[in-house]
């Protein structure tokens, strides 16, 4: 597959004006777990320029059930099995990895982008990125996620939007901590509402 | 009167810290929205809560 038969056949999909928006794209994947690893596939399969991953740990067993991993990736570096998982499904997806913790003191790493998706799975982790974004890059779009534990209905897996470029996906209530574990089917519903929201905003639509 | 996720109070003349932690809030988790843009977590403490302020106060769970 030539890089211009892909290009060709997403722009046969998408029309040429909203492909070239795509190809052009630059978003930043913070968390590669069960809502990154989702998030990063949605959106290199849709054709996204540039992807930016970053998470610093490493593929366990106890990632399978919900993580887009293989056995074949386990104890290894999830930007480099993300990466290799990428290269299969979209090879002409430039990809950027940053193999480390994500702090206030380093959010340059997420410099390039034009959006960033907020995937870890750590609440104080979550509004640490988010309002460090809002305070340290206001012109980007943050896509945040929020409560998509436990076997609840798949109904209440919404996109909110706060500010104008601040948007919080998820149920907004079912903690891991108290709803006990994750699913794989509520998790990719909460991620393909980030990438949904991603692809929506490249594309000029901003409203939820 | 402060409109604060949907609802009216008569808090008009506290800080966003405050509000915030009387509420009990854990100010780690939270992002605070007012009047259309996110507060800075710095400027809590120097905001002054104003009569038709409209706020959302989201706090964060656990799960990715």
């Amino acid at each position: 597959m030539t890089e211009q038969e892909w290009y060709s056949t997403l722009e046969m999909r998408h029309g040429k004006e909203l492909q070239q928006k795509f190809t052009s794209a630059c978003v930043a994947i913070c968390g590669l777990g069960g809502l990154g690893s989702n998030a990063a596939i949605s959106l290199a399969r849709a054709g996204v320029g540039k992807l930016i991953l970053i998470d610093y740990d490493k593929v366990d067993i106890s990632n399978l059930h919900r993580q887009q991993y293989n056995v074949s990736h386990l104890g290894i570096y999830k930007t480099d099995a993300m990466k290799q998982t990428l290269s299969e499904i979209a090879p002409y997806c430039k990809i950027v990895t940053h193999t480390e913790k994500i702090t206030e003191d380093n959010l340059s790493l997420i410099a390039d982008c034009d959006i960033v998706c907020e995937c870890f799975d750590n609440a104080e982790c979550k509004a640490m990125l988010v309002n460090g974004v809002a305070e340290q890059y206001p012109d980007k779009y943050i896509i945040s996620a929020s409560g998509m534990s436990g076997l609840h209905t798949g109904n209440t897996i919404q996109t909110k939007k706060l500010g104008k470029r601040l948007y919080i996906c998820g149920d907004g209530m079912s903690d891991v901590d108290s709803d006990g574990t994750l699913f794989a089917p509520r998790v990719m519903l909460c991620a393909s509402h980030q990438a949904n929201t991603v692809l929506r905003i490249i594309a000029g639509k901003f409203d939820i | 009167m402060v409109k604060i996720n949907g609802e009216e109070l008569n808090i008009a003349g506290e800080n966003v810290a405050e509000y915030l932690s009387e509420s009990g809030y854990d100010l780690k988790r939270v992002a605070v929205e007012l009047n259309g843009d996110i507060l800075p977590k710095s400027q809590y403490a120097d905001t002054l809560l104003k009569d038709n302020d409209v706020i959302e106060v989201v706090s964060f769970v656990g799960g990715g």
